[in-house]
Parts: C-alpha cells; structure tokens; sequence
C-alpha cells in the first residue's frame, strides 16, 4: 500500500532527534509491550509480515502522532482480535468473556533463550529458477500493491544492477495476509543516487535495497 | 539533528497508556496466553544480554584477524554466529566494509528493520520518520546533522533494509589503534559506528582508555 510508512526520500518530517545514552526503554510500559509481542507471536498465528501490515494500516494521521510502541500495540490488538486469540470487548472491558476456555502459554519463560537464539530463518530450500543474475540491468517495477509490500513507492520505475544474490526467501506480499510464503529469489540491487533523486544526489553515491524476483522487470 | 537529553516532544503519549498495557496484559494472563515470566525473560534479555557490545566483538575481532574478517564478508552469518549471537532479526547478516573511498549507512525505510543479535532493539531515532525519510535522499545532509562531514570523494552506499536480510557496518580501524589489545579495541567500537552515522575515534589524549 502507498502508505506514510514508505517514508524514504519524504521531505518535513522534521529533525532527527538524537538522544545520548539512550535507555532501551523509555518506559515500563514500552518493554511490556515489546515481550507481549513476541510472547503472543509465539502462537503462530501470523507472520512477522503479517505485523508490518497490521502497523501500515494505521491510519495516516494516527501513524504520525503514535510512538513506535504505541504503533505496536494498536497493531498487537488488531492482530489478536482477527486470530481470535481475544474479542473486542474483552481488549475493551479488561474482562474474560464469560466460559472462555483457559490456555496453556505457547511461550514459557525458559523457552526463551532459545528462541531468541533461534529467530526465524525466512530463507527456504526451494528449486525455483532465479530469474536475474548478478550484473543483470533490472527496473523495479511500476506497480501499486494495495496490501503489503516491501517495494518502496519512490523506487518504482527505476532502473537498477543486481548487486548480489541473496537466494531463496519467503515473499512478504502474499505472506502477509494469506501465509502464501510464494519463495521466490532475493537479490540486493544497486540504484544510483542520481537514478533515483536527479541531479541534486552525488553522483557517487547509490542505495542498495533488497528486491525479490516480483519486484522486478528486465531492463 | 536536534540533541535531546530525555526529550519527547515528537511524540505524544497518552497518560492512559501504561494503564492499558497494564490491562491488556492482565487479560491475556488470564487467558493463558503468555506467562508473565516469559516477558519479564524477554526484557531482560534486551536490557542486559544483547546490545552493541556484541557487534563491537565482532568489530574488533575482524580488525586483529584477518582470516575472521575474510569470513565475516562473505558469510556474516556464520562468522558472527562463531561469536555466539544468531538469532531473532539477524538469521541473515550482511557486513559491509568502511575504507578510505566507501562509507556506509543503514537504515529501514520502511519500518525499523535492524540487527538486534549485534546491536540489540534500535534507538528512537533510527525508527523515526526523520532519519528514515533523509537517510536514503539525502545521507550526506544527515551524516552532516550527526556530525560526521564526508569528502566528495567518498562514495556513500546506503543498505535500505527491506528484507528478511540484515546490515552492519564495518568501521575503519582508528589509526593510532595499532598497540591496542582486542578488548581495547571492543571499548572504542560504539553502535553509530556500526549502523554508519560515526566513524571510530580513538579517546581523547589524556582519557584513560
């Protein structure tokens, strides 16, 4: 989607704002919000693709004026409700509905350093055909996907060289929403600054983005 | 860039949030769907176990052996996980090399892509529509914000992470660095350096190291 999530290249959103000796949390309640995540993650019941979407649909105005972990939370809620894991009205009223049933946790705390340790590879041994080599020109595609992508509005169009090949991976667009992880190819491919911005960028200067097989045409 | 001390003027947040998280909680503990003990485990290993002393292992390892730094170009995945940190966002590790000529800088447009195994969860600033929206038009006015002024002559490759995939930095080794000792060295490697917004200084003449 043509979110104001896809900031790169976005003029006035204001300075950058550094902050010495950062804690990792601000506050209490941002850490709770950061385990609730990958606690309830641990259910299964969507893909890391499927949270991105969840905070990309926040509408504009709201995405702005959320923090980042406030942004996680409306997104944690949406997500349970559709799964089913809780109701409205429970997230609402801080209640149990009535005979609701009592789970075991899917992540106990001794699981812990091991699923950190672990994370969740989204590469795949599949045999399918990459279709573009290192060296090869390529242009992202002009395409305007109204759910989850991970192809950036402004790098759209652009031509561009295949840097590297990462192999196989899990393609976000279809895994987001649908679980269809349609493993395709992965490649780092290298933009000008000059291709992409004219001719107020270096012209040494290029960003680099990752880009599946859909993402792109040949040039 | 605007220094801040523990400043939170661009974002509002509501009082009531704590509240709210603290309910929400609640009701997911007595569903049993998490255990307390499991999020109190999560924190604490973002807290206190994994951080940017990880990458700066890494760092240092790759400037005092030259065969680990082979390795850690060309399968960073495996070359950090000999130090022990693999795991959740950094299954798949790209390093990319500072010099003389190259600068580079990480960022995630898109969302907060980062690699928590070396750097541990990012800073507010790197998830923050600011950096995210400049890094990639304009790197050398954000350098520039973060202190850092480059030569025309370097070239400047920005890595938009918007895969599965994951970047550090290489920084250059800090000239004058030659008598330092590995873990000298892991205390002079700081996480700008690694997401490429700083270079690695040696401390001030006089500082104790």
């Amino acid at each position: 989607m043509n979110g104001v999530h896809d900031t790169g290249g976005m003029h006035g959103m204001g300075p950058i704002q550094y902050e010495s000796n950062e804690p990792v949390f601000h506050e209490p309640w941002e850490a709770r919000v950061f385990a609730l995540n990958g606690a309830v993650r641990a259910w299964g019941k969507w893909t890391s693709d499927a949270s991105r979407h969840a905070v990309e649909r926040i509408p504009a105005p709201e995405y702005l004026r959320m923090s980042y972990y406030e942004q996680r939370l409306h997104a944690l809620i949406e997500l349970m409700v559709k799964s089913g894991l809780v109701t409205r009205a429970e997230v609402e009223s801080g209640k149990l509905a009535p005979g609701s049933p009592k789970a075991v946790p899917a992540l106990i705390s001794g699981a812990v350093p091991g699923m950190v340790a672990k994370g969740k590879p989204a590469s795949r041994e599949v045999p399918v055909a990459p279709r573009f080599m290192v060296g090869q020109r390529v242009r992202a595609r002009n395409i305007h996907p109204t759910g989850h992508t991970r192809l950036p509005t402004m790098k759209r169009g652009k031509l561009g060289t295949i840097h590297l090949h990462h192999g196989v991976y899990v393609f976000p667009d279809t895994n987001a929403d649908s679980q269809d992880e349609k493993p395709q190819h992965l490649y780092s491919v290298w933009f000008a600054a000059r291709e992409l911005w004219g001719e107020q960028a270096s012209e040494r200067d290029a960003v680099y983005l990752d880009m599946w097989d859909d993402y792109l045409e040949c040039a | 860039m605007r220094a801040t001390e523990h400043d939170h003027d661009h974002q509002e947040v509501p009082s009531d949030l704590t509240l709210r998280v603290k309910a929400l909680e609640s009701l997911l503990v007595e569903k049993g769907l998490v255990d307390p003990a499991a999020l109190d485990a999560l924190i604490d290993t973002y807290e206190h176990k994994v951080g940017p002393r990880n990458g700066a292992r890494v760092v240092a390892r790759a400037w005092v052996d030259p065969a680990y730094k082979e390795r850690l170009l060309t399968d960073a995945t495996a070359a950090i996980g000999e130090l022990g940190y693999t795991g959740g966002q950094g299954e798949h590790m790209i390093v990319v090399a500072n010099g003389p000529r190259v600068h580079n800088l990480i960022v995630c447009t898109l969302c907060s892509c980062y690699p928590w195994p070396v750097l541990g969860l990012p800073p507010v600033w790197y998830k923050s529509a600011p950096y995210r929206s400049r890094a990639v038009i304009d790197p050398r006015g954000v350098l520039r914000e973060f202190g850092l002024e480059l030569p025309e002559d370097v070239e400047i490759r920005v890595w938009d992470s918007t895969a599965e995939v994951r970047y550090l930095v290489l920084p250059e080794r800090p000239a004058g660095s030659e008598k330092l000792s590995e873990e000298e060295l892991v205390a002079l490697v700081t996480r700008d350096a690694m997401v490429g917004i700083a270079k690695v200084k040696l401390p001030q003449a006089g500082a104790n190291l």
